[in-house]
């Protein structure tokens, strides 16, 4: 939880002598209050400038920070009601990936109490709880538990929320035992046919064909920190340049951040982080994330099944433009 | 939209290999079986449609031989290929993705990695197509993707079967996550063959298969055929040696295992795909035997049952 990266140092140094100015005040009883304030202005001004132009390396340090809301942080903050729902009916119940239904709660929005599917990554925040979700890795298994939900959703007419948060698919043999391309592709496949609306939201890492298998939406939204990428920037830069420590650079040669993907066209729109970025303010940016789903979930509110799927389908077809031949 | 009509006869393909001049000792005409070790001429080699006479061992195929090998004889029409890739990352490792682009075309004399075609198996009108694995490692950009997607939506249009061999190292990382979205663009279009036309799909996976392609219409078919020994797998063997640290079974991500672990229909030698796919989709569709099948063919292809390895 409380991990500071590298770019942040200068900043949360200040803070901490903020909080050691405090203490002298309270302790020695003088009034420290301008420098305090001299400080804390210079604090806000330092974070506005790094935030202001951070890199998409840090962009892919901050979607990895484990004190980023998960799925199950959304779940608590924007709904009520929710009924975890397990298994793929093959015999496994994978923890990377968490799904149920729940009741939307978005006070003074269309779709206040309305009832959803919602799946996700879940990753755990020590490594006690990242042994049991397996870093947001997730199986087959995981996969063909979140189509099970949304054939129910489908079947039932209740939107899909998904929330994607994976470095990737696992790359374990049992997991290429029991067909991870085929469930991958499966998902795929399936998503573009569901005649309910859905949202998917990366809000940490968008992790190759393991974020897409919870990826085909109506609607694609990015968390401002998050990163959306084909291959990890060191697998990239491992290939490319035999050398996992230039993914900085792959990072920057792979335009993963959400501002890249919206002028390619794969996302519909950035959901903003606080100041400092969603770690620093976890409730707040659950918030966020709930004005756009509101405000997604209605704009597709007047189409019917049919609308959907076929929004779906234009939506991704028109996905990479390529140029003709004379 | 109109196609090229393509390669009437097969002898048209009888270009020279190029196999011989990997290797200085090996004589010319000539190309050695990386599995056998026998010498095999060239021509002979092409004829088998590049499968070693002593040992069985598969060499990788060129997309021409591919198709003319799967299809009837003057059936053949070319779709897509003026299709080129932009570069809307401007893409930079070692040399821009426009100058990786250009040798692949030079070397090949095609825009990009696949090749589609309308043609005929048995009699059967289908919509066809094949990677070509020495374009960049047959690796799925934007190009790939759209012509896939047309192959299924021209499948659909026209509710006929559809027929893709992979081989493909995945999606082509020089393109970003445009690349990913390749997945989804094809397995809508594959969505619609299924549900709007109802017309089988038939995938043959050849070796390698995996990453990107793998996870998505390559493990979908309603029937999947692999050729022998063939590499198919999501992850990348040394990718999951570093994640596991430990050695792979035995046979690991072959199309053996797949085989034994229910992933695939059946192992099909080269030569007996195109009996295999016509008899299968001639069944499917309800449409009566050749009158010469069993004759001309010969015995049934041999596929392997399970647990035979
Ligand atoms: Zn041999």
């Amino acid at each position: 939880m409380d991990v500071t990266l590298d770019f942040e140092r200068p900043i949360v140094e200040l803070w901490r002598r903020i909080e050691q100015l405090r203490e002298l005040e309270q302790s020695d009883g003088v009034s420290l209050s301008s420098s305090i304030e001299q400080l804390a202005l210079r604090a806000n001004e330092l974070q506005q400038r790094i935030f202001s132009r951070l890199t998409p390396w840090q962009r892919t340090q901050l979607a990895r920070h484990p004190g980023r809301p998960y799925v199950l942080d959304y779940v608590a903050g924007l709904m009520t009601e929710f009924t975890e729902l397990h298994g793929d009916r093959g015999g496994f119940d994978d923890r990377a990936i968490v799904g149920g239904v729940a009741r939307l709660r978005l006070p003074g929005t269309s779709v206040d109490g309305l009832p959803v599917v919602v799946i996700g990554h879940q990753k755990g925040r020590n490594t006690k709880e990242n042994l049991y979700r397996n870093f947001g890795m997730a199986r087959p298994d995981g996969y063909r538990k979140a189509l099970r939900l949304m054939r129910l959703a489908d079947a039932q007419g209740l939107p899909i929320l998904t929330f994607i948060d994976t470095p990737g698919a696992y790359p374990g043999v049992d997991a290429e035992e029991r067909g991870q391309a085929e469930a991958i592709a499966r998902n795929i496949l399936e998503m573009s046919r569901l005649r309910v609306p859905v949202i998917a939201v990366v809000c940490g890492e968008g992790g190759s064909g393991g974020a897409l298998a919870l990826g085909v939406g109506n609607r694609v939204l990015m968390l401002e920190n998050s990163v959306y990428s084909v291959i990890s920037p060191e697998g990239c830069a491992a290939i490319l340049w035999r050398d996992r420590a230039e993914g900085p650079r792959a990072a920057a040669a792979l335009r993963i951040t959400a501002a890249d993907c919206l002028e390619l066209g794969v996302i519909d729109g950035i959901i903003p982080e606080p100041a400092g970025g969603a770690h620093r303010a976890v409730a707040e940016t659950v918030a966020s994330v709930g004005r756009a789903l509101a405000e997604h979930l209605g704009s597709l509110s007047g189409l019917d099944g049919a609308a959907l799927r076929a929004q779906r389908y234009d939506r991704f077809r028109s996905l990479g433009p390529v140029d003709a031949l004379k | 939209m109109a196609g090229k009509r393509w390669f009437e006869r097969p002898d048209a393909m009888a270009v020279p290999s190029r196999e011989s001049a990997a290797d200085p000792a090996t004589p010319e005409f000539y190309t050695r079986c990386p599995s056998c070790t026998e010498l095999l001429y060239d021509e002979a080699l092409r004829e088998a449609i590049k499968v070693c006479g002593r040992c069985g061992h598969h060499f990788p195929l060129e997309p021409e031989l591919r198709l003319l090998s799967l299809c009837d004889v003057g059936t053949l029409v070319e779709h897509d290929g003026h299709l080129v890739a932009r570069d809307l990352l401007g893409f930079f490792d070692s040399k821009p993705y426009k100058a990786r682009l250009a040798s692949s075309q030079k070397a090949i004399g095609r825009s990009d990695a696949f090749y589609s075609a309308s043609g005929a198996v048995w009699g059967v009108p289908v919509e066809v197509g094949c990677f070509d694995f020495r374009f960049m490692g047959g690796s799925m950009g934007a190009v790939v993707g759209e012509s896939i997607t047309r192959l299924y939506e021209r499948a659909t249009e026209r509710k006929v079967p559809a027929i893709v061999v992979s081989a493909s190292g995945g999606a082509r990382m020089q393109e970003g996550v445009l690349s990913l979205m390749q997945m989804a663009r094809t397995c809508a279009a594959l969505g619609r063959l299924r549900d709007e036309a109802g017309m089988p799909y038939v995938s043959v996976l050849t070796h390698p298969t995996t990453g990107g392609v793998a996870a998505s219409f390559a493990m979908l078919g309603d029937i999947i055929l692999a050729e022998p020994r063939s590499l198919i797998g999501f992850a990348g063997p040394r990718v999951i040696k570093e994640t596991i640290g430990q050695a792979l079974p035995e046979g690991f991500q072959t199309s053996e295992y797949l085989l034994d672990h229910g992933m695939i229909d059946a192992i099909v030698e080269r030569s007996a795909l195109r009996s295999t796919i016509g008899r299968l989709l001639r069944q499917l569709l309800g449409l009566p035997a050749l009158p010469d099948e069993g004759r001309t063919t010969g015995t049934p292809a041999p596929v392997r049952e399970a647990g035979s390895a």
